[in-house]
């Protein structure tokens, strides 16, 4: 019997290709590709004059230079706005190279194609641009206050104004014993992969074809765009997603202006052509994410019960909305976390500023609503002076609650119904592990020594696996190897192990015999893509009952073989066999060759299925409903999001002198529906709350009133290196299957940066004594808090 | 301005000319077909080019590939012995030190590197005495490898592994 795949901690297939530096990512790949330079706006906001760019064309080694001007068709046309809503009233996008105007420092003016980047950047240096400014907007107040406008006819700034409540909040609130007012700020933050976007692009004259590669979270989604902005037929454009550098939400958003301009030139030029994004070009011309201001009112009881919660926000969505209002339609429902508010009500605005677009980046408006939510919990407990764990355990949805439904719309137009989860178990396991109910003796034993610390918690739910479908592609060839494939796409994930898995326990074959290939249009041309937690969920179901599909297709072809019932057969190890007679077998390679009319004698697997005959002999040799082969291709499309929880608690110590935050501490407790690989979720959880301590801690995009990105490099733009990162994460797993899927999974990719933000202001403001508002917080920023509540207190006595 | 210059780069002796502008990164991704070491940054901030020249770990984004002429470069596809993985990239592959693998040739060079600095004896910035041999406990490599960065945040398990490759 083959062993159980699902559920090991199975070592990833991919990293010896990775270790051996063989890892093939977009700018592996095309060596003799002509390279690119864009010349991006030095304006936060301007309108464009004349563009000179005749002396480019003497530079040596340029081939071709493009402004607005020589854009056509549909490439004239704005990009997409990819998720359009009701809501969403002013929505505007960018045209691939900027028409009149533009909207933030380092939007694309014009493309230089050359030999080499050298030349390419040389050339682009020598293109005059007129510029007139204009006023320009940075921040939330700038855009708030309105005064100026980022675009003429978009009045107030505000993008979109959303409104969703489940009752009078207001009243709710107004009745209730206890009332507490918040004003809860973060900052800007950004994906910052380490393979930035990157595109290129090849033009065969001979067939009419198109082939792109390209560093994206959706090869289908590029495909859909570079075909039709291009004018080309769907089927004239192939996009291939070698090895990709991370993502974390950036590389969803297609098409970039590159993602067109690059398939564009080398289809003019007729040579292949490559795109690969500097690390100045990714702060200034990708996107970013986080910015928030919310107001929090909100009513409670005695023991720290919601009554009403009512909850104003404003977000900063850059320059233009290509993706929509996604970001704070989540910050707005998975608010609610784990918690059953009676009486809900929020509003927002999305509001334009002269600054880098905002789209969803790992936890995409989760981070900020648990900030909202986990802070408002801490207020309550600290109003009343209660333990912040009992004051959330009151407010917790029970287990028995499930299927239960908060009464909103969620990200994916479906109801936001939450549909299993152990708030309380979950609770508990993160208070022991991380010593709760111990910690004022931790706290006394630190003080004694001169020490502070503080100690935080925060609870958050993920709206996880969201629809509407994606595929799976599950051939056996005839050597018995399986031949996976999925659309979405992979950026250091272990999609490859975590699949092959699924497939070996699902028919019946050896890991190793397992192969799986991902975002490949060629191979799977329907597929939606990789975020919001979703692709071992979506393909990974997908995949799922694609190899139950083509078990099912063996076992019939073996029984017909091998003449017995389907039901005395099993499979293991790529091989069909009679239960208690296994010497009675065919392997699945065998009847790969059996399942295909047309048997060419070519292998050995060819040979030896001439034992057997199957098939009625007086039937078509294809019948109607079957087909040749053993493969199978299936879809999975789920009823609605499947929702994974987790609570997370830290230890800090706080530098009585210079205010420095250290993490003693950081514990884990996750809940991801049945685990497929633990190793791979707790990659995955490691790598979130790196993300996540940074974004607490570190990282935030210091524009200036000029709308100048001041921290525009890895030197200024602080991230975790190894030296910032916990020590050891410690990990507790919980699982609550989901009933949404075959395999009772939820996602796990963005759950470990959703609560930090929420956890570490919690444990700062135990440790200090005063409450933290705004995140991220450096020692700079604590230390001047320190002495404000220094003052105030002074003052009051 | 070109000027040529002859190096070797993972056992294989390469001359080429260049435009004195050229990084080593740059001359040994585009000119010799060398992907191995990767590009985050280009201004040695984050260390995913870091290939050993002579022996010691180097940002090869920050060098020119003139200034190189005569060197003796291994990267990590150099630093496997046939079909068998270094110590270093095995101990990688056991304790899952990467995800999505792009700094993953930086910090095995580094790695390695690193490992030849602590038997060489230098001190690190947490070394309580400089004269002492180093003791390579948890807080010398993270330090020692505080030039890498993994935006994937695999460094629990990077810590781990290179633990392992020292006791080796
Ligand atoms: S690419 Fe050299 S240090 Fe980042
Ligand atoms: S593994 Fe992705 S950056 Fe390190």
């Amino acid at each position: 019997m083959t062993t159980k795949s699902f559920g090991q901690r199975v070592q990833r297939t991919e990293d010896e290709r990775f270790l051996r530096g063989r890892g093939q990512y977009t700018d592996d790949l095309l060596p003799d590709a002509l390279h690119v330079a864009v010349l991006r706006s030095p304006h936060a906001h301007a309108r464009i004059g004349d563009i000179e760019v005749d002396a480019v064309l003497d530079v040596e080694g340029v081939v071709a230079v493009y402004t607005y001007e020589d854009l056509e068709g549909a490439m004239a046309e704005p990009l997409p706005l990819l998720i359009p809503h009701p809501a969403l009233t002013h929505g505007r996008t960018q045209y691939a190279l900027a028409r009149d105007e533009v909207n933030y420092v380092g939007e694309a003016v014009a493309m230089v194609v050359a030999t080499d980047r050298y030349v390419a950047e040389d050339a682009a240096a020598r293109i005059t641009v007129v510029y007139e400014t204009l006023p320009v907007v940075v921040g939330i107040d700038a855009a708030r206050d309105a005064s100026r406008l980022v675009h003429d006819d978009v009045p107030g700034n505000v993008a979109a104004r959303m409104e969703q409540s489940t009752g009078d909040a207001a009243a709710a609130i107004a009745k209730a014993p206890h009332r507490l007012e918040l004003e809860l700020d973060i900052e800007r933050s950004a994906c910052m992969p380490l393979e930035g976007r990157a595109t290129a692009a090849r033009w065969d004259t001979d067939t009419s074809r198109l082939t792109v590669w390209t560093s994206t979270q959706t090869s289908t989604g590029v495909r859909a765009a570079v075909a039709s902005k291009l004018g080309l037929d769907l089927v004239q454009v192939d996009v291939i997603t070698p090895d990709v550098g991370g993502g974390f939400g950036v590389k969803v958003v297609h098409p970039w202006p590159e993602e067109v301009l690059v398939p564009m030139a080398a289809r003019l030029l007729g040579r292949p052509v490559k795109f690969t994004e500097d690390r100045r070009e990714h702060f200034i011309s990708s996107a970013h994410e986080r910015a928030q201001h919310h107001h929090v009112e909100v009513g409670f009881d005695d023991d720290g019960r919601v009554e009403g919660l009512s909850v104003q926000f404003w977000h900063d969505n850059g320059a233009y909305t290509p993706y929509g209002l996604i970001v704070p339609i989540i910050t707005s429902t998975q608010l609610l976390g784990p918690y059953k508010p009676p009486v809900y009500s929020v509003v927002f605005e999305s509001l334009y500023t002269n600054t880098v677009i905002v789209t969803p980046y790992r936890g995409a408006g989760r981070p900020q609503g648990v900030f909202a939510m986990e802070r408002t919990m801490d207020a309550i407990a600290a109003y009343l002076g209660k333990d912040r764990a009992a004051v959330r355990a009151v407010n917790f949805i029970q287990p028995d609650e499930f299927p239960y439904d908060q009464g909103l719309i969620f990200q994916d137009g479906k109801p936001l119904i939450y549909d299993s989860g152990d708030f309380p178990q979950s609770l508990d396991k993160i208070k022991a592990l991380v010593g709760w109910d111990d910690f004022e003796r931790v706290r006394d034993e630190a003080r004694a020594e001169g020490r502070t610390v503080g100690i935080g918690l925060a609870c958050y739910v993920e709206g996880t696996g969201v629809g509407p479908y994606e595929g799976g592609h599950v051939q056996v060839e005839t050597t018995g190897k399986v031949k996976v494939s999925t659309g979405l796409t992979t950026q250091g994930q272990g999609h490859q192990t975590a699949f092959a898995q699924i497939v070996a326990d699902e028919l019946g074959v050896r890991f190793e015999d397992v192969e799986v290939v991902t975002g490949d249009t060629r191979r799977m041309p329907y597929a939606v893509g990789t975020y919001a937690s979703r692709a071992a969920v979506m393909s990974g179901s997908a995949i799922a009952l694609t190899a139950r599909a083509v078990k099912a297709k063996a076992l019939k072809l073996a029984a017909d073989a091998l003449e017995v019932a389907e039901d005395d057969l099993e499979v293991a190890d790529g091989v069909v066999s009679v239960k208690g007679a296994p010497s009675s077998n065919v392997s699945l390679g065998t009847l790969a060759v059996l399942s295909n009319p047309l048997r060419y004698a070519f292998d050995e697997a060819s040979k030896s299925a001439t034992q057997f005959s199957v098939g009625d002999p007086d039937a078509v040799p294809v019948p109607e409903g079957e087909s040749p082969g053993l493969e199978s291709r299936d879809y999975f499309s789920p009823p609605r999001s499947t929702f994974a929880s987790g609570m997370h608690a830290v230890v800090v110590e706080t530098d009585p002198e210079t205010a420095e935050i250290s993490i003693l501490r950081y514990c884990v407790v996750h809940d991801c529906g049945r685990l497929i690989n633990p190793l791979i979720v707790e990659g995955q959880i490691h790598g979130g709350v790196a993300q996540g301590v940074g974004g607490a801690l570190y990282e935030r995009m210091a524009y200036d009133e000029h709308g100048q990105l001041q921290n525009a490099s890895f030197m200024d733009f602080l991230m975790p290196y190894v030296s910032e990162v916990p020590r050891e994460i410690e990990v507790d797993h919980l699982e609550t299957p989901s009933p949404l899927n075959p395999l009772g999974i939820k996602g796990a990719g963005e759950a470990g940066v959703i609560p930090s933000a929420a956890l570490f202001a919690s444990a700062i403001e135990d440790a200090e004594g005063f409450a933290i508002t705004r995140m991220p917080i450096s020692p700079s920023e604590l230390y001047a808090l320190r002495l404000e509540h220094a003052t105030t207190e002074g003052a009051d006595r | 301005m070109e000027a040529d210059l002859t190096w070797r780069v993972d056992g294989v002796e390469h001359t080429l000319a260049v435009d004195t502008r050229t990084t080593v990164l740059d001359a040994l991704r585009d000119r010799l077909g060398n992907t191995s070491p990767k590009k985050g940054c280009d201004h040695g901030q984050c260390g995913a080019c870091t290939v050993l020249v002579d022996g010691r770990r180097q940002l090869s984004c920050l060098g020119l590939a003139v200034a190189h002429d005569g060197s003796e470069i291994t990267t990590a596809a150099g630093l496997v012995d046939g079909d068998e993985l270094h110590p270093v990239q095995q101990a990688f592959v056991d304790h899952d030190g990467l995800q999505c693998g792009y700094c993953t040739p930086g910090q095995v060079c580094s790695a390695v590197g690193m490992l030849d600095e602590v038997k060489a004896g230098h001190p690190s910035a947490v070394s309580d005495d400089l004269e002492a041999d180093v003791e390579l406990d948890e807080d010398e490599i993270r330090e020692r490898m505080s030039g890498n960065l993994c935006r994937c945040g695999a460094y629990s398990n990077i810590v781990a592994a290179i633990e392992e490759a020292a006791r080796a």
